[in-house]
């Protein structure tokens, strides 16, 4: 029916590093042998646990010379991988074209800690470039040996080392190790995660010395995708699995009273697997799982209503007992409001929101007595294994998770909740078994991005002078459900067996730089609406909180400047002494072309349509992100476009600077989906957003006609992450655009056509 | 069950299928090609389309009874590395993908579209492409390599 599979052992093959053995193969269908494809076996069972300390645990040479890097995060498309490859390439004095990235596989990587808050080249990139100039170090040292020369008269070019003034004397990489082992110890941090670091004698070059990192190089994993060669999580297949489907109670919470299963009797070859409320079906054909997990009759529980009414949710957000709080003071606050002559104050609302991945979760188990085996699209593969041992009681060095790139998670999608079924289901049924979720679960059952309520209070004396400012958030936590699953009690499979999970409550303080004397800023939780398996848990979705907190804290801004008479670019300015924050907002202006002006004056109109300009900026773990951005609205139907985003962009070193615009822009079409359609509904018993259709994303049309990005590149700083901070500002631009353009200020997001056409009438 | 003919980028394959089975299922469980990816299930968002006699159609939606003669063309039928349609040229040069999940329905959709329309504008680019769904965002990508791809193909 299909080529036979031709399996080639590639030019990595054998190549004898701790845990480092890959396979390529050689097919004609990338469906069938996906699964090895991913996997490698590596050396001493299936789980040889990867030593931080050991060189050989974060590169390898190739009897070629080809260098393997073992990125233990992912890339989820946003060019993290190459970032690896260019700062090892760059420290080793290899071509970027022989540098491969092994990424997210237990078993071959070390934990750095999976994608987590625009780290990626930040942290496990400096322990890399660590790994790079000490690999370098060791090399040019054996060179120095079989050279006769000392190590100081030594130059590497392309992954050679000659002595310099004299070529023609010179050893390659490949010929001093390749293949080999370094056998050489590198200094550890003792951490694991995100604070992973390296040390060692070697010193890393000085970023004038750089001739990769800092150029525009090409993704490592596009043309793949674009000719449907390299598999997503979907796409996985082993002999013998099964298909799963899960099926979820209609009402949130409701336990599994029956299940009938003469209800499926019709469905060749399915298999039911219940442990108390937790309920799924398995069958050979993918076809008859979904059929089977619609047709199954399953008596649940009564039990009340689980959700108050959404139209009322902001309300039961300030209403409600506070779980946790934090704040932060300077200077006296309510001396400064006491005496104020005048004080502006606001309030603003964000909704829940939806990870809405692209395809909804899919994860494949093999759970065996002699160890298991997961494929799985999560962000953060070395916890899920934790999470996996965990729920299935094993060692958690029996267990081997290998993600493979799935839909675009950002965040704590639905990808851990679906790695989780699949082990529960393989190891009921004794064989492996695939779970995809179907498009209800990807929308209604995903963890959510948490619904807030923000109030911003200035006072100013009369001058327009701001003398103190209040900020205050009060929210469900961030962390309802945390960001990894290395608890099980932090999955919906979990939770349905027992597992409590930590449920910490927590939320966000604003990264707030102006200076004002008087400051105080913060925070107070609520409890869930209903605890445990609920599909309103909250947790982290792309720059958790920051696009919550930033909407409000930079509308607010605005708001300041138009009760003051001030232009919005100078009112920042003035209150930002930072050069590089100055910097961002100044380059914003200038390749927007501001006009200097007050607040509320910059509107113009053409029969219908108004337009305006806002602005808006924020920093994000040390990167700086100021965004000009121009709106028009029609009056009459309140529908909103913005034709233009100005970004300006400052996150230190950049590594790949073409990579990194295409990442900037991407953030401001996701940002402005979540800013002028993204709400998830629901009624009493359950969310009810569970399609494209109730849960509207930002259509090609709507899509900006021009995305300017300024770059400001800053080699002598640190690279501080360029993942999410985009994403921060730019609700708070468009709401100022809109405010600018109408003349009315809102305050509650999304800023859909219903809510300006209800503001401007 | 029923037994089904099914030509699929040139090659004809017997199917014993479910006549209610979407389309979908037949080109990834049966027959192993992956490139449409069930993304919805819904006619809503795309990532399942290929081309059943050179029109772009959703084959999650697709029943195994409704296909009839039609030829159905998948992505890797539309262009290979060795002899890449224009568009998977101008998406690699453009770099568009993210996760890259949606970019079948995106192509798959503009490759039916630029087969009828030489020289399209940014707005009927746009218009031709309406309700096809990108979840991180690349859409200015999308138009851009669209655009290039025309330019070449007109
Ligand atoms: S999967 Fe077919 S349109 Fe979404
Ligand atoms: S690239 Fe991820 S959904 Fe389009």
């Amino acid at each position: 029916m299909h080529a036979p599979t031709k399996i080639e052992l590639s030019r990595r093959e054998l190549m004898g590093t701790a845990g480092a053995l890959v396979f390529a193969f050689s097919v004609s269908d990338p469906g069938t042998v996906a699964a090895q494809q991913v996997m490698a076996a590596p050396e001493g069972g299936a789980n040889s646990a990867l030593d931080p300390t050991e060189l050989d645990s974060w590169l390898a040479i190739a009897p070629d010379g080809k260098v393997t890097v073992f990125f233990g995060k992912m890339d989820g498309g946003q060019g993290t991988d190459l970032a690896m490859a260019m700062i090892v390439a760059e420290e080793m004095d290899v071509p970027l074209k022989d540098v491969d990235v092994v990424e997210g596989d237990t078993a071959r990587t070390v934990n750095q800690g999976g994608a987590s808050g625009s780290t990626g080249v930040r942290f496990a990139g400096s322990a890399l470039r660590v790994a790079g100039a000490e690999a370098r170090r060791v090399l040019v040292m054996k060179a120095a040996e079989k050279l006769g020369v000392d190590a100081s008269q030594l130059t590497v070019t392309d992954g050679v080392v000659s002595v310099a003034g004299d070529p023609a004397r010179k050893i390659s990489y490949a010929e001093l190790i390749g293949g080999g082992h370094f056998h050489s110890k590198i200094g550890w941090n003792k951490q694991y995660g995100n604070p992973l670091a390296l040390t060692s004698p070697a010193r890393p070059k000085t970023h004038d010395q750089y001739k990769i990192v800092g150029t525009t190089q090409p993704r490592l994993d596009v043309k793949g995708k674009v000719f449907g060669t390299k598999p997503w999580v979907q796409d996985i297949r082993v002999e013998g699995m099964l298909h799963g489907r899960m099926v979820r109670p209609p009402v949130a919470g409701a336990s599994v009273a029956s299940v009938d299963e003469s209800s499926i009797a019709k469905i060749p070859g399915v298999q039911i697997v219940r442990k108390g409320d937790f309920i799924g079906v398995v069958a050979p054909r993918e076809w008859n799982a979904i059929r089977a997990a619609r047709t199954l009759k399953v008596n649940w529980t009564r039990t009340p209503d689980p959700f108050p009414d959404q139209a009322k949710i902001y309300d039961h957000i300030r209403q409600s007992p506070v779980t946790k709080s934090d704040k932060t003071e300077e200077g006296q606050v309510d001396a400064a409001f006491a005496g104020a002559a005048r004080v502006v104050e606001a309030e603003y609302e964000w909704p829940f929101q939806s990870h809405a991945s692209m395809g909804p979760a899919c994860a494949l188990a093999d759970v065996r007595a002699d160890g298991v085996t997961v494929w799985t699209g999560t962000q953060k593969p070395h916890f899920a294994a934790q999470g996996v041992a965990g729920v299935l009681g094993v060692p958690v060095e029996k267990v081997r998770a290998i993600w493979v790139a799935g839909p675009g998670s950002y965040g704590r999608n639905d990808a851990g909740d679906a790695t989780m079924d699949a082990a529960v289901l393989s190891q009921a049924v004794g064989k492996p078994v695939r779970v995809q979720y179907m498009r209800n679960e990807g929308h209604g059952w995903d963890p959510k991005a948490p619904a807030s309520v923000h109030r911003g209070r200035a006072a100013l004396d009369k001058d327009g002078n701001v003398l103190a400012l209040e900020f205050w958030s009060r929210g469900f936590s961030r962390l309802e459900t945390n960001s990894t699953e290395a608890d099980p009690g932090d999955t919906l499979a979990g939770m349905l067996l027992g597992h409590k999970g930590k449920r910490t409550p927590a939320f966000n303080l604003p990264e707030n730089a102006y200076t004002f004397s008087n400051k105080r800023l913060g925070w107070e939780t609520i409890a869930a609406l209903l605890p445990g398996a609920s599909p309103l848990r909250t947790s982290h979705m792309r720059d958790p909180l920051g696009p919550q907190i930033t909407f409000a804290s930079e509308s607010f801004m605005d708001e300041v400047a138009y009760a003051v008479g001030a232009d919005p670019v100078e009112f920042r300015l003035k209150y930002l002494t930072e050069p590089r924050d100055r910097a961002a907002i100044q380059a914003a202006a200038e390749k927007a072309g501001w006009q200097p002006g007050k607040a509320g004056t910059r509107r113009t109109q053409r029969g219908n349509i108004v337009t305006g300009r806002g602005v808006a900026y924020q920093q994000r773990g040390g990167t700086i992100v100021a965004i000009i951005a121009d709106a028009e609205v029609n009056t009459r139907t309140g529908e909103i476009r913005v034709p233009r985003v100005v970004v300006a962009h400052d996150c230190g070193l950049i590594v790949n600077p073409g990579g990194l615009r295409h990442v900037v822009e991407c953030n401001v079409v996701q940002g402005l989906s979540r800013t002028i359609h993204e709400e998830v509904k629901f009624d009493h018993r359950n969310v009810t957003s569970v399609d494209w259709l109730t849960y509207p994303i930002v259509d090609i049309g709507e899509a900006p006609r021009v995305i300017d990005v300024v770059l400001l590149n800053h080699p002598e700083a640190i690279s501080t992450g360029a993942g999410e901070a985009t994403m921060r500002p730019l609700a708070a631009a468009v709401n100022n655009a809109i405010f600018e353009a109408t003349g009315t200020r809102l305050r509650r997001a999304p800023l859909n056509a219903a809510r300006i056409k209800a503001s401007t009438v | 069950m029923a037994q089904y003919r099914l030509k699929v980028n040139g090659t004809v394959h017997t199917i014993e299928a479910d006549p209610g089975m979407p389309l979908l299922y037949a080109l990834r469980d049966d027959l192993k090609m992956d490139n449409p990816h069930f993304g919805c299930g819904l006619s809503q968002c795309g990532a399942c389309t290929v081309h059943l006699d050179g029109v772009a159609t959703r084959s999650c939606v697709t029943e195994m009874s409704k296909v009839g003669n039609r030829e159905v063309t998948t992505l890797t039928g539309l262009g290979t590395p060795e002899h890449p349609h224009p568009l998977q040229t101008a998406y690699v040069e453009e770099e568009v993908p993210q996760c890259g999940y949606c970019l079948n329905g995106w192509i798959m959709t503009a490759a039916a579209f630029l087969k009828t329309k030489k020289h399209p504008t940014e707005d009927e680019i746009r218009d031709a492409l309406a309700g096809l769904k990108c979840r991180c965002g690349t859409h200015t990508g999308i138009v851009r390599a669209v655009k290039r791809a025309a330019e070449k193909m007109a």
